[in-house]
């Protein structure tokens, strides 16, 4: 492990520093999950724009990524659940470069998963896992992490009706539904989309919950009930959050 | 020069038959028939059969009747045309390149080739020779153009000859016009014209004045005909050198192949790995030296008792690194069932496509950041199956779950219409609509309040209805017109549902709500 990215006493000291709130923009972590309900599209679209966001905000080879392929990776029962992308329905960079993995079981879906991000030519890997299965272990979690940060292609990873379990991910969102903002011709039809998020679990952020849009150009949060973030710090573990319902171990 | 097997069909049956021509089998009359809706039909009739008066194209209820002692025999065209193929390629003795003619001709360039066998006259007998060496009965000709000869093969004494220098015209004039190469149709309505010899027709193109003037003419008879097996005029010009007439030639293939024979028949997995290593650098190395790269490879296992195992393996795109190959393989190699040993393997490229050799530490360089896209797609495709690996794109359609296909993923997009950026679209859709129960219906016709799996939802916001119509050049005509609602509940959940017809469209009871896409 690289030392130099490791905090430095000064900066633990001020713990803002230390612990800047989350923000659009900021570099995506490479490996993220996202819990959500099944009933709903609300992951992979949350997923994607999370995706298109940070690589917005990789500027400087905004060409070369604009290029490259993004894999959908899909177990069986997340395609029973959720349904299959829907090329109209994507966002309009992602379109002509989706590759769209229907694996049978949530072993195939994991090694998809894998070497997807151990190919050089794929922008960001998506992967749609239902339930808590069995191959889906802190093991399995932990290799898809190290595998994502030797190769730094970023992987998120939507679980559909979930218990957030043991995972190495690096930030770990609850995400459910939000009423959307009214559109500005017919106020009477649904808008684009908005989410609530909920940052349970992250290494360089404080948990919040935000109220996210997903606006044409770029991710609008809204943050929601920040008094309760200041008055009721999170303790401070350093690296160790602990997400409600998760049994937090020495995560590297 | 273009040869002429005259009787390709028969010649072929006769080798079968192991007999000489007009002895054993083939001095009782004999006709090879097809069988079409009408009957059996005659394809082709022996020397003796043609004495009795059987003809190609007869049914072979009237020749029978001409003669009941005929015999009968299916012809094959299929194998024919493959004949045909071999016969085109062993032609290249004769010239640097050869066409097949079907169903029974062959093309070969003999440009500036005829010195080196003594002449064109001793070149045609030499083929004649051979030919009939192998039992084929041939007429030839050499000509200027693919059209002189072939004109001359089939409607000119044997071995005619056309020199450059000489009048075509007037060599040409006393053919008739099926010498053009022409449709049947074209034919008649020459033969309709009167119009029966080339020389018939030469005169016409010219006119009285002979300025040209008859060439309209037939120019606006055949106006609308472009091919030119159905325009005489594009047939008398390609003839006449006017105008190219392209040709394409037989190129003989050769899939690039490996095999390794071993001592000891091996029986265990290790082993089997270690040869299939070797033959993929075996293989790398060949195609390295022809400049290509495999898409398809079969992997061949020949077992000591006997049975031939066999593996196919396709890639995403054309690839020879051994590793690579070896790595697809040993997942394919899982199930094998070596019995008593395996004496021997064969690695085939069955589809191989041109690939630039690179340069080797830029390779170097990719093994530590990654694999390459195609790489990554194989891995995938070898183990989890080519219908599992794709890419959606647009369909021309306009029910939903139709306007999207998939396609292999690394294969180029195909063209299609844009969208209408005012339809907005799930971004899921369900394999199959899932129908929901409407507890509270609005006086508008959407529903205010449905159930779906097990949940309610209670309608807020909605937009709607866009209407879809059934594809009636596709469908029964009993499908029902969909009334598509986007559609968003007091939580925040966003579904794309529908109602399938309407009350008052005759086409069954009250209609039924579906949900079939979620957005995001």
């Amino acid at each position: 492990m690289d030392t130099s990215t490791l905090p430095k006493a000064a900066e633990l000291a001020v713990r803002a520093a230390r612990n800047p709130r989350w923000q659009p923009g900021v570099p995506l972590p490479l490996h993220s999950e996202i819990f959500t309900c099944a009933n709903q599209g609300v992951g992979v679209g949350a997923a994607l724009a999370f995706a298109q966001d940070a690589l917005r905000g990789a500027a400087d080879d905004a060409a070369s990524l604009e290029e490259r392929s993004v894999l959908w990776v899909q177990d069986a029962r997340a395609i029973k659940l959720g349904g299959r992308p829907y090329r109209a329905g994507l966002p309009e960079g992602l379109r002509h470069r989706l590759i769209h993995v229907a694996a049978k079981t949530p072993e195939d879906a994991l090694f998809a998963m894998e070497e997807g991000l151990r190919c050089r030519d794929l922008a960001v890997v998506v992967g749609e896992v239902a339930g808590n299965p069995r191959a889906l272990d802190f093991t399995a979690s932990r290799r898809l992490t190290l595998t994502a940060e030797k190769h730094g292609v970023p992987l998120l990873m939507v679980r559909l009706d979930a218990q957030a379990d043991l995972s190495s991910a690096r930030m770990r969102w609850r995400l459910t539904s939000a009423p959307s903002s009214p559109p500005r011709w017919n106020i009477a039809a649904p808008g684009r989309a908005a989410w609530h998020a909920e940052l349970f679990r992250a290494r360089a952020h404080p948990p919040g919950e935000w109220i996210l849009r997903d606006e044409p150009e770029r991710l609008a949060p809204e943050p929601i009930r920040p008094e309760r973030v200041q008055t009721t710090p999170a303790p401070d573990h350093g690296d160790l959050v602990r997400g409600s319902g998760a049994r937090s171990l020495a995560a590297l | 020069m273009a040869i002429w097997c005259a009787d390709l069909a028969l010649d072929r049956w006769r080798h079968s038959e192991g007999c000489q021509y007009g002895e054993g089998a083939d001095a009782a009359p004999l006709v090879l028939i097809t069988e079409t809706a009408h009957g059996p039909r005659i394809d082709a009739a022996n020397q003796a059969a043609r004495a009795h008066g059987a003809a190609r194209g007869m049914m072979l209820a009237d020749a029978r009747t001409l003669c009941p002692a005929i015999e009968v025999r299916p012809s094959d065209p299929a194998g024919d045309l493959a004949f045909l193929e071999r016969l085109a390629v062993w032609a290249q003795r004769w010239g640097p390149w050869s066409a097949i003619d079907p169903p029974d001709g062959l093309l070969v360039d003999v440009t500036a080739v005829a010195h080196l066998f003594g002449g064109e006259r001793r070149m045609l007998a030499d083929v004649q020779a051979r030919c009939t060496a192998r039992g084929l009965q041939v007429r030839t000709a050499i000509g200027p153009t693919a059209g002189t000869a072939w004109a001359l093969a089939h409607h000119a004494a044997q071995g005619a000859i056309l020199d450059p220098d000489d009048d075509p015209r007037g060599r040409l004039a006393d053919l008739p016009v099926a010498a053009l190469r022409l449709d049947n149709d074209v034919l008649l309505v020459l033969k309709r014209l009167g119009l029966k010899r080339l020389g018939d027709l030469a005169g016409i193109e010219e006119g009285r004045d002979r300025k040209g003037s008859g060439r309209d003419a037939i120019h606006r008879r055949f106006r609308n005909r472009k091919s030119p097996a159905a325009n005489p005029l594009i047939r008398m010009d390609q003839l006449l050198g006017r105008v190219p007439e392209p040709l394409l030639p037989v190129v003989p293939v050769t899939a690039p192949m490996v095999q390794r024979r071993l001592v000891e028949p091996i029986r265990h997995r290790q082993l089997l790995d270690t040869v299939v290593a070797d033959l993929a650098e075996d293989m790398a190395r060949t195609l390295e030296a022809k400049g290509e790269g495999a898409r398809r490879l079969q992997m061949g296992l020949w077992r000591v008792d006997g049975e031939v195992l066999t593996r196919d393996l396709e890639m995403a795109a054309a690839t020879r690194d051994p590793a690579h190959i070896c790595r697809l393989f040993s997942e394919r190699l899982d199930d094998i069932d070596a019995g008593f040993g395996i004496e021997m393997l064969r690695l085939r490229a069955s589809w191989s496509q041109p690939l630039e050799l690179d340069q080797s530490d830029l390779e170097a360089a990719a093994e530590q950041h990654g694999t390459s896209l195609a790489a990554c797609m194989d891995r995938l495709t070898t183990r989890l199956g080519k219908d599992a690996v794709q890419r959606p794109v647009p369909r021309a359609s306009h029910i939903p779950e139709r306007a999207q296909g998939w396609q292999p993923p690394l294969e180029p997009e195909p063209a299609s219409q844009g969208e209408l950026a005012f339809h907005t679209r799930p971004l899921k859709l369900l394999d199959r609509a899932e129908r929901i129960s409407v507890l509270y219906a609005a006086p508008e016709g959407y529903p205010r309040r449905f159930s779906w799996r097990g949940q309610v939802c209670e309608v807020a916001r909605v937009e709607g209805p866009e209407r879809i119509a059934p594809e009636w050049w596709r469908e029964k005509g009993s499908t029902r017109l969909r009334d598509y609602y986007r559609i968003e509940d007091e939580t925040g959940r966003r579904y794309w549902i529908y109602r399938n017809g309407l009350p008052t469209d005759g086409r069954g009871g009250m209609p039924d709500w579906y949900l079939q896409g979620l957005f995001a």
